[in-house]
């Protein structure tokens, strides 16, 4: 009892929401609410209540975005950037349809805050259009390596992603390699022969 | 009025070739906008409140707390205190708010208070739905070669006959097959971004049907049709589920009615799931009665299932499929559950029905120890659709790219490599397919620009490329030289895109109102070119005189002789007229290699063959892509996904995609597809493919699965644990 | 997701002056492929969210003195998976493969993916872990649950998939807390249990303590492997999983451990089958002794049985496996 104790007295910000907590959830909230855009530092640490500013690379270009903690990198790229290739489609992000790259690495933007990328270099697949439509995206348009469409940018991404380690990669290393995207419409074989011309072709730089 | 027709397989330059579809790019470096993707300056965000109970009446709802969360703006109450809510999902209340993260704090705020009500959600027991009192009759039909006479009791005439039928068959199989419920997964799940502004309502709305969605909003808001505008550029996934606004849709224009903000409400996934779309189960008793060559005689079948708290199951008219005997007797039970209901899911009924009947073919040949393929091809002679020749023909041309002959063995005779076996299984389908209404407005003007305007939709099927190519082949230019406008309410009205109705509808007014206006074209240029205007023809960028191309002259100095006005045309078609350019029935037939682990019950698929018909085919790279999609599909509801409701609570449990299996793209095996197409079905015109692809995979698998391991696993999706569970059976 | 403060330490100490001593005040945020999804789903409503990311000492992997590997818990799956230190341990090389999503193994993490919440689909969609039938009728579906220690009240599935394999190849984990003497080195097979009330978590875990490094010991002539009994080549949890370990001498197992995986509320460490397997050399015929005696105990529930058969089989499929014997299967 008495270690729980002196645990619980050493955290201001603890205090102060068993505070908040007492008076309804609800008006816990609002006071979080109102302290927007608040970073307290609690023992050397940076706590941030609210909101924040963050700054990131999008695409090659220095962005500034106020997020909220809750925010996630998806819904940063969608609303605020209006970056909207990324799609929402399972909750948990599972399905692959929000993959971008974060610091080179293929990444769910469904399951990763916002804030967490902080001074990260984000790449959406808007980036793959310019200057020059990248291969991939070619690829997946000669093959018709998409239906509707909504589970492509993941997918183009994933394929991305997936070429810049396996520019080699062999049949039996893309069937087993692209199985972190949902497709609904069925474009598999599709996108196989796509990433199959790009591996042979050796147009996947 | 111009003589509709297409050109010939030698003279079409853009029909017949494989064009890539006009948006890939949009679609693949993600600038394509769905209605997801639509951000409307100053848009709340709205979500929904499912009801977590299968069946309950509400006592109680509170709002107020959610309107306490920061962020929240507005609170919508769908269903009051008192209503009885009939499946899980249903939405009682939205919550619209700046962000995702306030809205969904919202709807957590809200108190519900329920009262519990009995439950029943299992489909597939017929004597637990009689005992709950779920069933109904969905109709039935007795067809006998004998007639009963004057005096007889019909009932006791067709039971005795049935049994005579049967103790007189060479070879009898009884047994019991299944379908699950599986839903439509839209991966862009319904929804819609809606502004009301002055009095008018702008919906982006994610939906097949376009032209016939604005008198859905304006008939629940008190506004006329005419004050609403529909847009649809991109909708991710329909599959049947998205032809109307849907009351979620009216409610986010409510919404920004009384907010005076622009609403976007999209379904979370697991209210997508629930709610959104589903596909009716299907269960069946049959007995059967062969001939000594397999030839199917007698047919007595009892199936049902659910199509949700409508009750509907799959109608009995399509029981048995495609092949039926000449004496038959089949009934169904509607069964009614705590879930939603059903909705159109790609070729309704058909793919149930192939899977439940076209079994029992495959088990007559296990039965009689034969190959499955010769029984088929003997009960050809049961083909209702006219089509037996033309089976026969794909069958034939199927077996080959199967390697059917050097790969069959009989049932369950395969070799075994340690403890997997292999089998192939095939089956059959037929579909409709005949174009829908479709009007387009095609402008060109003076400069040679060409430009349509039709109501129409792209579900992923590449409609926006076949209007451009059919433009292109009557003008001689190429798809990229015009631009195709659809996707509005205020473009000239084309049908909702289910059924396979689009492309024979698009291709058709298309085609009609480039020819009209081609016509008008020629009897400008004729004077210059000292021709008649019959003499005329458009190729290659330029009109010219047939037979003498070097008296010509180009596409944009004919468009200059329009002077100021631009040529304008409407042309419209209407469902059922007779054309050349498009007609209705189609055949395919498919075939599975797959592989069983026999120790774990998993299944891998092999190969997989599709040869189609679809008459004349515009454009064979998208058209392709859909019978690349309806197998992908097809292996979906074989192997993995199915909708699971907890049997006591009527909860559907597996309502994310982290539970809701599907395929993966390592799953699918190899497939190969052959457009079947020779003269005889070319001539015919356009005919849609969209449905019949997904029609026969589950039945060739389930064939498939049975010839590997020698045991029929009776109910899709054939999971491990069921394949193991009809081995256990056997053993 | 309901708001929530937010922290990203530098350094393990940091981590736990942020972290909260009371259940479910605080969460950590390591890769985010579990916990953003239950946020949002406000399975999860944590006040605070420490995202230790960012803390050095909590990342990658390196070679002990002793001979074995030290990895640290927020190493991505796949620095784990591409390692040189990680070859030899092919139990766990194999499982991160099984976690086919390029996506997963880059942004989940290797002590996250032990800390996972059970994929229990009652859990995730608002019944709580510990669900039971209302009316009695045995009729809830049960089917992806447990056949092993399932009397309640839990009968999820321990989630971790690499955890069979840790607790094969004899790892230990380290586990720090807000005093000196809360820093231990914990037996892998000593992290995980079985919560008995709602206030508890499927590890050992407090709520202000960390789980820092996993250690696996040199691998000293022993043979692993994990065999996954899955549906679908992606990423989809498997319906059943065993890990083996084992050393021989003169064709005869030594010293053996097999522990199952998907088949019960921890990880299902199997004396039956290690008692089956040590004294004998390893044939399919051992292997399938082993698997048979793995089961033995086993309990299905309502809609679960064919599970024993699955888990038989990826006990007997291990042992080949380990002993570079073909398996069977796909």
């Amino acid at each position: 009892m008495m270690h729980a104790h002196e645990d619980t007295s050493r955290r201001s910000g603890f205090s102060r929401r068993e505070f908040l907590k007492g008076s309804g959830v609800a008006a816990a909230a609002t006071a979080l609410a109102q302290q927007s855009a608040s970073v307290a530092q609690e023992q050397g640490v940076e706590v941030v209540r609210g909101k924040k500013r963050i700054t990131v690379e999008v695409n090659g270009e220095p962005v500034s975005v106020e997020v909220e903690t809750r925010t996630t990198l998806l819904e940063m790229l969608r609303y605020q950037l209006d970056l909207t290739g990324a799609k929402p489609v399972s909750t948990d992000g599972s399905c692959g349809a929000s993959t971008v790259l974060v610091d080179g690495k293929p990444a769910l933007a469904a399951a990763l805050l916002a804030i967490a990328c902080d001074g990260k270099k984000i790449q959406t697949v808007e980036s793959l259009a310019k200057p020059e439509l990248d291969p991939v995206p070619k690829a997946f348009v000669e093959h018709d390596a998409q239906q509707c469409g909504f589970c492509t940018p993941g997918f183009v991404m994933a394929v991305r992603a997936f070429l810049n380690q396996h520019p080699h990669a062999t049949e039996e290393e893309i069937r087993n390699g692209l199985n972190g995207n949902i497709c609904r419409c069925g474009t598999y074989a599709n996108v196989f022969q796509a990433v199959l011309s790009l591996v042979k072709g050796g147009a996947n730089g | 009025m111009a003589n509709y027709a297409w050109p010939s397989r030698d003279e079409a330059q853009v029909i017949g070739k494989k064009t890539s579809r006009l948006d890939g790019v949009a679609k693949s470096t993600g600038t394509a906008k769905y209605t997801y993707d639509v951000n409307l300056k100053g848009q709340l965000i709205a979500k929904a409140l499912g009801c977590p109970h299968a069946h309950c009446r509400i006592t109680k709802i509170d709002t107020s707390p959610a309107l306490r969360v920061p962020g929240v703006v507005h609170v919508e109450v769908l269903r009051d205190a008192g209503s009885e809510i009939e499946w899980q999902g249903e939405i009682l209340a939205v919550v619209a708010a700046e962000t995702e993260g306030a809205a969904a704090e919202g709807v957590k705020a809200i108190r519900v208070e329920y009262e519990p009500l009995d439950v029943f959600v299992k489909d597939y027991d017929l004597e637990a739905a009689e005992r709950a009192g779920r069933t109904s009759s969905g109709g039935g039909r007795v067809q006998t070669e004998r007639e009963p006479g004057p005096n007889d009791d019909e009932d006791k005439f067709a039971d005795a006959e049935i049994e005579r039928l049967l103790k007189a068959s060479k070879y009898v199989v009884e047994g019991f097959y299944g379908i699950d419920p599986i839903t439509h997964c839209c991966l862009e799940p319904h929804g819609s971004t809606v502004e009301f502004k002055d009095g008018k309502l702008l919906a982006y709305l994610s939906t097949q049907n376009v032209s016939g969605t604005d008198d859905g909003f304006a008939r629940d808001l008190n506004l006329t049709a005419s004050d609403v505008e529909v847009r649809c550029d991109y909708i991710g996934g329909g599959f049947g589920s998205k032809f109307a606004p849907d009351y979620w849709g009216v409610a986010a224009a409510r919404i920004s009615q009384k907010t005076g903000r622009p609403v976007k409400f999209m379904l979370d996934r697991d209210l997508e799931l629930k709610l959104a779309g589903n596909r009716p189960s299907a269960y069946l008793k049959v007995r059967v009665g062969a001939d000594e060559n397999g030839v199917i005689q007698v047919w007595d079948s009892h199936h049902w299932g659910t199509g949700g708290a409508t009750g509907g199951a799959v109608s009995q008219n399509v029981v048995p499929y495609v092949l039926v005997p000449k004496n038959y007797r089949r009934r169904v039970t509607n069964i009614k559950t705590n879930a939603a209901p059903a909705r159109a899911w790609r070729a309704p009924n058909h793919p149930q029905a192939c899977a439940i009947s076209q079994t029992v073919i495959d088990d007559l040949a296990r039965v009689m120890g034969k190959d499955s393929y010769d029984v088929f091809l003997a009960n050809l002679v049961n083909a209702t659709n006219g089509k037996a020749d033309v089976y026969r023909e794909q069958m034939r041309i199927a077996a080959e790219l199967m390697g059917w002959k050097e790969k069959y063995h009989l049932h369950g005779k395969g070799p075994r490599n340690g403890s997997i076996v292999e089998g192939l299984g095939m089956a059959l389908h037929t579909w409709g397919g005949a174009a829908n209404n479709s009007s387009c407005t095609l402008r060109i003007r003076p400069d040679g620009s060409v430009e349509s305007w039709c109501g129409t939709q792209d579900l992923g099927t590449g409609t926006r490329t076949v209007c451009a190519m059919v433009l292109a082949e009557t003008f001689g230019l190429s798809p990229a030289d015009v631009r195709v406008n659809i996707g509005s309410s205020k473009y000239p009205v084309s049908g909702a895109s289910g059924g396979s109705t689009t492309v024979g509808g698009v291709s058709e007014s298309h085609r009609r109102a480039a020819q009209d206006a081609l016509e008008k074209l020629f009897a400008l240029v004729a004077p210059k070119l000292e021709a008649q205007a019959e003499q005329l023809e458009a190729v290659g960028g330029r009109i010219r005189v047939k037979g003498a191309p070097q008296r010509s002259i180009s596409w944009k100095e004919a468009c200059a002789l329009l002077g100021d006005m631009p040529l304008e045309v409407t042309q419209s078609y209407r469902s059922g007229t007779p054309s050349p350019l498009s007609s209705s029935q189609v055949a395919g037939v498919q075939m599975a290699h797959v592989a069983v682990d026999l120790e774990t019950g998993v299944v891998r698929m092999k190969k997989f063959v599709a040869v189609q018909d679809q008459g004349l085919v515009i454009n064979p790279k998208t058209c392709a892509s859909q019978i690349y999609g309806g197998v992908c599909m097809g292996i979906a509801g074989a192997l993995f996904e199915q909708r699971i409701m907890d049997p006591e609570t009527g909860a559907f449990v597996n309502c994310e995609l982290s539970d809701y299996r599907l395929p993966r793209l390592g799953d699918v095996g190899e497939i190969i597809v052959h457009l079947y197409e020779p003269d005889s079905e070319r001539q015919r015109g356009v005919v849609g493919n969209g449905e019949p692809p997904v029609i026969s995979p589950i039945a060739a698998i389930s064939n498939a699965i049975c010839n590997a391991t020698g045991v029929r696993v009776p109910v899709a999706p054939y999971t491990p644990q069921r394949v193991l569970e009809a081995l256990q059976r056997r053993a | 997701m309901k708001l929530f403060e937010y922290a990203a330490p530098r350094t393990e100490a940091e981590v736990l002056q942020v972290l909260s001593p009371e259940f479910g005040k605080t969460e950590i945020l390591a890769g985010g492929t579990d916990l953003i999804g239950l946020m949002k789903k406000m399975i999860v409503t944590p006040d605070r969210v420490v995202n230790i990311m960012n803390v050095p000492t909590l990342q990658g992997i390196e070679p002990t003195d002793e001979g074995g590997v030290r990895i640290g818990a927020a190493t991505t799956l796949d620095v784990v998976r591409t390692s040189p230190y990680m070859k030899p341990y092919s139990a766990v090389l194999q499982v991160i493969a099984g976690i086919n999503s390029l996506q997963l193994q880059a942004q989940g993490t290797i002590g996250g993916e032990l800390c996972r919440r059970p994929q229990c689909w009652f859990f995730r969609n608002g019944e709580g872990l510990f669900w039971s039938s209302r009316h009695g009728t045995g009729e809830r579906d049960d089917r992806y649950h447990a056949i092993f220690d399932n009397e309640g009240p839990a009968r999820f599935v321990s989630p971790s998939r690499i955890a069979p394999a840790l607790i094969a190849l004899g790892a230990r984990l380290r586990v720090i807390g807000p005093r000196a003497e809360d820093e231990q080195w914990v037996p892998a097979s000593a992290f995980f249990q079985k919560p008995k009330h709602e206030q508890q978590k499927e590890t050992i875990l407090r709520p202000d303590q960390l789980l820092t490094h996993i250690e696996l010991p040199p691998v000293d002539g022993w043979l692993s492997a994990t065999y996954e009994v899955r549906q679908s080549v992606g990423p989809d949890a498997p319906l059943a999983a065993a890990a083996c370990a084992f050393r021989h001498s003169g064709g005869i197992v030594r010293e053996a451990r097999i522990v199952l995986g998907q088949v019960a509320p921890t990880p299902w460490y199997s004396h039956e089958a290690v008692a089956a397997l040590v004294g004998m050399p390893v044939t399919v015929e051992t292997a399938e002794i082993a698997g048979q005696a793995a089961v033995q105990r086993a309990r299905p529930l309502n809609n679960n049985a064919y599970k024993v058969q699955l888990a038989k089989v990826a006990v007997k499929r291990a042992i080949l496996l380990a002993a570079g014997m073909n398996p069977g299967g796909f």
